[in-house]
């Protein structure tokens, strides 16, 4: 199933409720791109882009771009009271001393036990791993956004990862278009479901073996 | 205004610098994206027809922005890169065996020129381990039991970076982010030429904020600004 505007919307909508006041925070391209606008005005993160910003604010107004400002993706972004620029080796040397407390990450599968692969299916698209695999192993907190299944509905979420792997057990939450799963020591836990899914069809969408968390919500 | 004078003879023609840039050579381009890539040299480049190059920069920008133009007409024998996804013409070349990528990611790219520019033998990193292709062919060293995958340092026969301002010594001062690559690319070179927006008189730029020494650089030239569509746009 393709994941269509309103839906990675939504994904991005609950992404952005694991996002706290003080974090220092790393966004990837596509739906994590999205989910700055769906945070409370007023709240205090630092956006960290891998080409050299801490502290990116929203999009300019159309006309207002300057091409000299821009966020990792190429796409013009403005600064917040407080920013900084440096160059790429030192916006790399944040994310591997581990200062970056969330990253939110596009996948092709993640593992039962956390594994992420998001940066290459062989033989079809090699787009190259970019800053992924740092991001992925040395975060405090890896998100991971993307469709429950793929595009021939095949399941993201398996036991063991058949694609090159970004990084090892690295993930800590995935949020999909049909639910929320942590990534705990026991395994995969489901903890959302999100409307019009249920928790069967969840389960029959996901190739790893789920537990149900006693507090199960259902999003709307 | 004063005007900037050439007291170190560093500030040439775009055509006398690109003389550097020859068929077979190692050419260094700073830029993400195309952010900050030097579109004046990168033009003149193209335009002389250079070939069978070896590009090592931060990306394949996209087809039309950057280093994007060069990778599309096939005059990159090799790219050394941490990402090509933005360029489908680098993508296709790759598949069809007619430009050799060698990927790093991103962050240990960039330390491995910082390696290169700062002379050092090599750079010990603990990402892509157990990645068969990121890891093959690279030593393992081991540091009080923590093992490390060696990569080797990068340098450049030309290196070619965009900057704000540089006064006629080439100290520079880069502009917002477009910094990005640049100040790391400037010092791997064996040349390095610096395409600025403004030439300012020796002692205009404050040192306490000059980015990169001029020591790193070579050649400076005026640019004629950015001659691409953004992506954006």
């Amino acid at each position: 199933m393709e994941v269509g505007m309103g839906i990675r919307e939504r994904i991005a909508k609950r992404a952005a409720k694991e996002l706290k006041d003080g974090m220092i925070v790393n966004l990837g391209i596509g739906i994590p791109s999205l989910i700055p606008n769906f945070l409370p005005k007023g709240m205090r993160i630092m956006f960290q882009a891998e080409n050299g910003i801490l502290g990116m604010g929203e999009s300019p107004d159309k006309g207002k771009e300057d091409a000299n400002l821009c966020n990792a993706a190429g796409y013009p972004v403005t600064i917040v009271d407080g920013a900084s620029y440096f160059d790429s080796a030192t916006a790399f040397a944040m994310i591997r001393k581990g200062l970056i407390d969330v990253t939110v990450l596009g996948g092709l599968q993640v593992s039962e036990q956390g594994d992420l692969a998001n940066w290459m299916v062989p033989g079809k698209r090699v787009p190259g791993v970019g800053g992924g695999m740092e991001l992925a192993q040395k975060t405090k907190k890896v998100i991971v956004v993307m469709s429950h299944v793929s595009k021939d509905g095949e399941p993201k979420i398996v036991t063991e990862c058949s694609l090159p792997l970004t990084a090892r057990q690295c993930v800590h939450l995935i949020i999909t278009d049909q639910a929320v799963i942590e990534v705990t020591k026991e395994g995969l836990l489901l903890t959302e479901v999100m409307a019009p899914y249920n928790v069967e069809d969840v389960v029959a969408n996901t190739g790893a073996f789920l537990q149900i968390a006693p507090s199960l919500k259902r999003i709307e | 205004m004063m005007v900037a004078g050439n007291e170190y003879g560093k500030i040439v023609s775009i055509e006398y610098a690109i003389d550097k840039v020859m068929d077979g050579c190692t050419l260094m381009v700073g830029g993400f994206g195309g952010v900050g890539s030097p579109p004046t040299l990168l033009q003149e480049v193209f335009d002389k027809g250079v070939e069978q190059l070896t590009l090592i920069c931060n990306d394949t920008a996209f087809p039309h922005i950057g280093v994007g133009p060069l990778v599309k007409e096939g005059r990159v024998k090799k790219a050394i890169v941490s990402h090509i996804g933005s360029n489908p013409i680098a993508g296709s070349l790759f598949q069809e065996g007619k430009m050799e990528v060698e990927f790093s990611p991103q962050g240990i790219l960039i330390e491995r020129i910082r390696a290169g520019g700062a002379g050092l033998g090599g750079i010990l990193v603990d990402i892509g381990m157990d990645h068969e292709w990121l890891s093959k062919g690279k030593p393992i060293v081991e540091v009080d039991g923590k093992r490390f995958l060696l990569e080797r340092p990068l340098t450049a026969d030309v290196s070619l970076v965009y900057a704000k301002k540089a006064d006629p010594f080439g100290n520079l001062v880069y502009g917002k982010s477009a910094r990005n690559t640049n100040p790391l690319v400037a010092m791997a070179g064996n040349i390095t030429i610096a395409e600025v927006e403004e030439i300012v008189p020796l002692g205009e730029l404050n040192p306490e904020e000059i980015v990169t020494p001029g020591i790193f650089v070579h050649y400076i030239v005026k640019s004629r600004g950015v001659n691409w569509k953004w992506a954006w746009e």
